[in-house]
């Protein structure tokens, strides 16, 4: 994994990607692709209270707390949505509680998957992203309790 | 062309399409086709002229003033009662009580005749196939009554079980507990018309009053509330070509005026003293504070509108996109049609093997083609099929072939990607 990038760093990176697709297929390929690879969720974490609410597909995020970085695994029924979130993953995984939190996500702005808001609200992009950083919230409080 | 083959030559999709402005916008650089007609339907510019002239010309409070543009104001909102009297061919305009759209309608009913008229262990009939809207309210009512809400099977065709040899029917369902049989006329996931003639009848039979959710069937299908005999009917201004914000609630009179009022204010009174209020005559005594005057004007022209265009011949149209549509996509593979009812209208919903129906939605709007994904609103008719939601095309007036023919390239170039 890309462990010792930054947030940033890898937002870049995919937005670079991003950049050499023409068109919109190309874009979408990619990210089915993506999506096509993210690697299966066991089915013990397949249980409801996994369930990413106002998604219209469903989208299961679990994740790990491990010397302070938070790791995401995520699995979806729909795979432009598990396209989506594997790139969330690989965006935010393997850091700290606050760069999740702090991180303003711009890349999907950039490459075109925020561009209007009925598709975001549709394909469940701000869901995820605030399920995403519930489980950064909860593990920052927790981590300040053991301190 | 060939578009005239199947298509009725007296309808000229093309002159009908001039009337919708919407219709030559773009989404994602192609002409858009708009294909969510069961989720609303696009407006002819006349309706949206309507709006903006009496905005500019004539805005005032109605049933108020005794100054001209409130005279002005409430004679062209009173005119549309009289249009909608005539479309749906209800006895007397008294019979008309305006509501925001058909779930407004489910609710006043639920609410003030349900209140007063169901009590612990009555039952009240509703099918596999309805909309929220046309469950939940009845569900609230049931809860709060210790009543019980018994619900009609649906065949693996989508159509109600009426009077099957071995489910549990409509007929094994009527009994004399029954107080009230509320059904979807058009189901909006399927496009299953259903018999309501037939439903309410035997409804009858046993004493209990029949309400039909008209959402869907008022934009296609003639609608004679006197000929069907139902005792409520419902629908919304914004799936006839009309306004968001305004809806119909039909009843029989003797009804309408036995039943408690809904909600208190301004409008519904004849006369208010802190000891006691009386109400207003019917329809007043339904449409509590100031209207959505605007909109409510606006729908008589989409009705009118519709009326001139003449319903038969729309039907033919949407009829013959249907049957186009059907045969072209079923012949995708790996394609499932949710909904071969018989009797259909306008609606195909369809899964597609190991694909998400989200996904579909997704490739094809990036196409430019605008459908519907999800459960619809009927998520027990999604679990009865065993599917977490459907893509749903539904056709209007001005839908034409060639768009039937953009949305099987695009379907079948989503599959290729998604495959
Ligand atoms: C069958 C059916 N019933 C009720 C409704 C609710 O209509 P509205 O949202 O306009 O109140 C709809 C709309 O989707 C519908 O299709």
């Amino acid at each position: 994994m890309n462990e010792n990038k930054t947030i940033k760093e890898r937002e870049e990176e995919i937005v670079e990607e991003f950049s050499l697709f023409d068109t919109w297929e190309e874009k979408y390929e990619y990210i089915i692709d993506l999506g096509k690879k993210l690697e299966p969720l066991d089915d013990k974490y397949k249980v409801p209270g996994n369930i990413i609410k106002g998604c219209q597909s469903t989208v299961w995020l679990t994740s790990e707390f491990k010397d302070g970085k938070i790791y995401y695994k995520a699995d979806s029924d729909a795979v432009i949505v598990k396209g989506l979130i594997s790139m969330l993953i690989k965006v935010l995984s393997g850091n700290t509680p606050d760069e999740i939190l702090g991180a303003k996500l711009d890349f999907l702005k950039d490459i075109g998957m925020m561009s209007h808001l009925a598709q975001t609200r549709s394909n469940g992009l701000l869901s995820m992203i605030k399920q995403i950083k519930n489980y950064a919230l909860a593990y920052k409080s927790t981590d300040a309790i053991v301190k | 062309m060939e578009t005239t083959t199947t298509i009725k030559p007296t309808f000229d999709v093309n002159e009908i399409r001039k009337s919708f402005p919407i219709l030559e916008r773009e989404v994602n650089n192609q002409l858009m086709v708009y294909l969510d007609n069961a989720a609303t339907s696009q407006k002819p510019q006349a309706v949206i002229d309507a709006l903006n002239y009496y905005y500019s010309n004539y805005n005032a409070n109605i049933h108020r003033g005794i100054h001209t543009l409130a005279e002005e104001a409430t004679a062209a909102y009173e005119a549309t009662r009289k249009t909608v009297k005539d479309f749906i061919n209800a006895k007397s305009t008294d019979e008309i009580i305006f509501t925001r759209g058909t779930t407004e309608g489910v609710n006043l009913v639920a609410y003030t005749w349900g209140r007063k008229n169901i009590s612990e262990g009555d039952e009240i009939i509703i099918s596999g196939m309805e909309h929220h809207s046309n469950i939940v309210p009845w569900q609230i009512l049931c809860e709060e009554k210790k009543a019980i809400l018994k619900v009609i099977p649906i065949s693996d065709e989508g159509e109600l079980m009426m009077d099957d040899p071995i489910a549990i029917g409509y007929k094994k369902l009527l009994s004399s507990k029954t107080k009230l049989v509320s059904i979807v006329h058009v189901s909006n996931s399927l496009g299953t018309v259903n018999p309501v003639r037939e439903i309410i009848d035997e409804a009858h039979k046993v004493g209990a009053l029949v309400f039909v959710d008209g959402a869907q069937s008022t934009v296609h299908l003639d609608i004679d509330v006197q000929e069907m005999d139902c005792d409520f009917f419902a629908f919304s201004g914004h799936k006839v070509y009309g306004p968001t914000g305004v809806g119909v609630l039909y009843g029989k009179k003797k009804i309408l005026e036995e039943m408690p009022v809904f909600m208190g204010g301004g409008e519904m009174i004849k006369e208010v003293t802190f000891e006691k209020t009386t109400f207003s005559e019917l329809p007043y005594k339904y449409e509590a504070g100031t209207p959505n005057i605007a909109d409510t004007i606006a729908l008589k022209v989409a009705l009118d509108f519709v009326t001139e265009t003449k319903k038969d011949i729309i039907r033919n149209h949407e009829n013959a996109l249907l049957k186009y549509a059907t045969e072209q996509i079923s012949a995708i593979d790996g394609l499932r049609i949710i909904g071969t009812a018989k009797n259909k209208v306008s609606v195909i919903s369809f899964v597609i093997k190991n694909i998400h129906p989200q996904d579909i939605g997704v490739l094809l709007d990036n196409q430019g083609i605008a459908v519907r994904t999800g459960h619809h609103c009927t998520q027990p008719l999604m679990a009865r099929f065993g599917v977490p939601g459907t893509v749903r095309a539904s056709f209007a007036m001005y839908n034409t072939k060639e768009e039937v023919d953009r949305l099987v390239v695009a379907i079948k170039k989503a599959i290729k990607m998604l495959t």
